[in-house]
């Protein structure tokens, strides 16, 4: 009887102490922020119209393709990744997949001013303009009809890694991604314009809760106040993609991991039920 | 006696060559061990099972650890983690069990507080012992270092920089203990050479130090009785073994610590597989960065309580700056523990629960203990820094006041 009641003591002690250190220090750390808004309630975007994609192939022709390529409309870039990053300060993404991996409220919103949907209006101040121009002087009808053109272009269904490199990569290296081929490495150096290098994201799933990063991603100002980081817009389907690529990259042996417990966790079982059994046949004569 | 005609491949014959018999006999089945003991006395083999772990997990992470400060990160979380077949296990054994063994190292030393077990005879097996706390905690330090991530970097600037004396200003112990101006890859690849050779053989060899001083005056049991061993071994041996206060270490100790050992490895298995985030912190997964500091800086949690005794006092008293004044209260922190047998002025050895006065200083301290770790973590703002401040204050009080508290159970029972 003894025994259990210094047993329970001692859990009682063991608990407190962790839940003090881990949890309950970590909530005090840590802002709380609302959750994830994955319809960007916040910009004004087009609204009600509805889009004419025929039309807005014209008016993307006419207004986005002489710094975007959209290879799978046969539009390829004008300049090779080190050019246009030197020209444009960084390097303009291909629109194939604008459609697919970002909400179509929000591209529309960042048509019309991207600063302003990315959030980073304070790194575009005395001068500094945002490397895309706004497009605040175009009908909104008319960005209702580009975005609907590049829905209307966008694949039906993306690899993780795939939207990780269009939605992170400009900016963003993951090494590890690849770590001997280096094909994973940001297309552009940002910190001339956004005043810091963007880090590699390798280890972000294990330095970052899943949590952390699904907040962070759909609004990094919540959580560093007047970072650098835009806010790009993903759909939730997106994000996840995102972070499961970022999890596949950064925790690859989790699977294992996980599947490799029980088998551990039962031997360990099986030892404790046997060692009993010998710690009271042994007893036994003792007492 | 020079010549022996059994073959050496016979126990009889390594008997003749080792005396192999009389060996297990005085390291084992005739080693007596009091029988009036709990579960809490089996700490000591979890502690060596703990180490043995640490070790094995160990070498296999040295295969392909390299200490350099380009190096280090990627070696540790891509090649180790995710190249090298089962290293992420060994890292999650290695940096799981390096947390876990002060939490058995705080039930074991608490537990000697509690029954007395540190004095009248038994002062050694005490020192051996907290030299042990002293040794590991520098194997810990240095070990945290070794991925080269935000923590380790930012824990070594801070902790390094406290041999820089505060107002003493004693620049020079600073500089040759980081092997520069700041944390580099000196400071890396020299606290490598502590984690992964000297503070090893060293606790190997403080350890056996800890088991030699405990052979002279035995284990205490939970009642501090005095047991007469000739007698008490003499009954066992005889077969009265339910009459004797004795049994021997091979089996009867060991098969009841073994059982505890079990059950503590599902625990720890638990946390290595299910929950590690407690002892191989999140912010280490970003790599060491000189120019971005961490928004909060905190030591692993077994460190905590002693870090918080060093910024509780955080106001200047009577010109006296805060820094240096929470200098001297991390320095007497330090060695509280150790001097303990000589803070003790009762001349009995009794369990805690038959000192009325200590059993109530006992808890006071471990739930001290515990305040001054949850606030050493706790941002040292508002009202935190205040009761982290008491704490730190009742942390002093409760030593000094120890040899009156003592003292004063001992006249109430007339000694």
């Amino acid at each position: 009887m003894r025994e259990f009641k210094i047993l329970a003591i001692l859990v009682v002690f063991t608990g407190i102490l962790y839940w003090g250190v881990e949890p309950f220090a970590h909530s005090q750390m840590h802002a709380h922020v609302d959750k994830p808004d994955y319809e960007f309630k916040d910009l004004k975007g087009t609204g009600e119209l509805k889009g004419d994609a025929t039309n807005g192939a014209t008016l993307v022709q006419a207004n986005c393709i002489a710094c975007h390529s959209i290879k799978s409309a046969s539009f390829p870039p004008l300049m090779d990744d080190a050019t246009s990053a030197a020209s444009y300060g960084v390097v303009p993404p291909d629109l194939g997949s604008s459609g697919l991996i970002y909400d179509a409220n929000y591209l529309s919103a960042f048509i019309n001013d991207p600063a302003t949907a990315t959030n980073t209006k304070h790194k575009f101040v005395d001068g500094v303009a945002h490397p895309m121009p706004a497009y605040n002087w175009m009908p909104p009808q008319d960005i209702a009809d580009m975005v609907a053109y590049l829905q209307s272009i966008a694949p039906k269904e993306l690899s993780n890694k795939q939207v990780f490199a269009d939605a992170c990569q400009r900016c963003h290296s993951i090494k590890y991604g690849d770590f001997y081929g280096g094909s994973m490495t940001a297309q552009s150096d940002v910190s001339k314009y956004m005043g810091k290098e963007a880090p590699d994201l390798s280890q972000y799933i294990r330095s970052r809760s899943k949590t952390y990063l699904h907040e962070f991603i759909n609004n990094p100002q919540k959580h560093i106040e007047a970072t650098a980081m835009p806010r790009v817009g993903l759909t939730k389907k997106a994000e996840e993609q995102v972070v499961t690529y970022m999890e596949n990259v950064g925790d690859s042996k989790k699977q294992e991991r996980e599947s490799l417990a029980w088998p551990f966790l039962g031997y360990m079982l099986v030892l404790a039920i046997f060692a009993w059994i010998w710690k009271f046949k042994i007893w036994r004569d003792i007492h | 006696m020079a010549k022996v005609n059994e073959s050496l491949f016979s126990v009889e014959g390594l008997d003749k060559r080792l005396a192999i018999k009389k060996f297990w006999k005085v390291m084992m089945t005739e080693y007596w061990i009091p029988k009036d003991i709990n579960f809490l006395w089996a700490m000591g083999v979890v502690l060596a099972v703990t180490f043995k772990i640490l070790i094995i997990s160990g070498i296999f992470l040295m295969m392909y650890y390299k200490p350099d400060v380009n190096l280090a990160f990627d070696s540790v979380n891509y090649t180790i983690m995710q190249e090298v077949g089962y290293g992420w296990l060994f890292r999650h054994m290695h940096g799981v069990a390096a947390s876990v063994i002060f939490l058995v190292i705080y039930i074991h030393m608490f537990t000697g507080i509690y029954y007395g077990s540190y004095k009248k005879g038994r002062e050694m097996i005490w020192i051996s012992g907290m030299l042990l706390f002293m040794t590991f905690s520098a194997a810990g330090f240095s070990g945290y270092m070794l991925p080269w991530g935000q923590m380790s970097y930012w824990a070594a600037a801070v902790i390094t920089n406290l041999f820089a004396g505060g107002s003493l200003e004693a620049w020079g112990l600073v500089e040759w203990i980081r092997g520069g101006f700041a944390v580099n890859d000196a400071t890396l690849t020299r606290f490598y050479m502590l984690h992964v050779f000297l503070l090893p053989i060293s606790i190997l060899a403080i350890i056996v130090l800890h088991f030699y001083a405990l052979r002279i005056p035995h284990v205490n049991n939970q009642n501090s009785e005095e047991i007469d061993y000739d007698v008490e071994a003499q009954k066992y041996l005889d077969g009265n073994k339910k009459e004797s206060k004795v049994i021997p270490f091979w089996p009867v100790f060991l098969s009841k610590d073994f059982a505890v050992l079990a059950v503590f490895l599902i625990f720890y298995f638990y946390l290595v597989f299910f929950n590690y985030n407690f002892a191989m912190d999140p912010v280490n997964f970003d790599p060491a960065n000189s120019m971005v500091t961490p928004a909060h800086i905190y030591p692993e949690w077994y460190f905590l309580w002693s870090y918080e005794t060093l910024r509780g006092p955080f106001f200047d008293v009577l010109g006296m700056k805060a820094m240096d004044i929470g200098l001297i209260i991390f320095g007497f922190a330090q060695v509280a523990f150790l001097i303990v047998p000589f803070l003790d002025k009762d001349p009995d050895i009794l369990p805690a629960h038959k000192r009325k006065k200590f059993q109530i200083w006992f808890w006071i301290m471990v739930v001290d203990m515990m305040v001054l770790t949850i606030y050493g973590k706790l941002p040292p703002t508002g009202a935190n820094a205040w009761v982290g401040f008491g704490a730190t204050l009742t942390f002093l009080s409760l030593f000094i006041s120890l040899p009156f508290i003592t003292k004063s159970d001992a006249k109430k029972r007339g000694v």
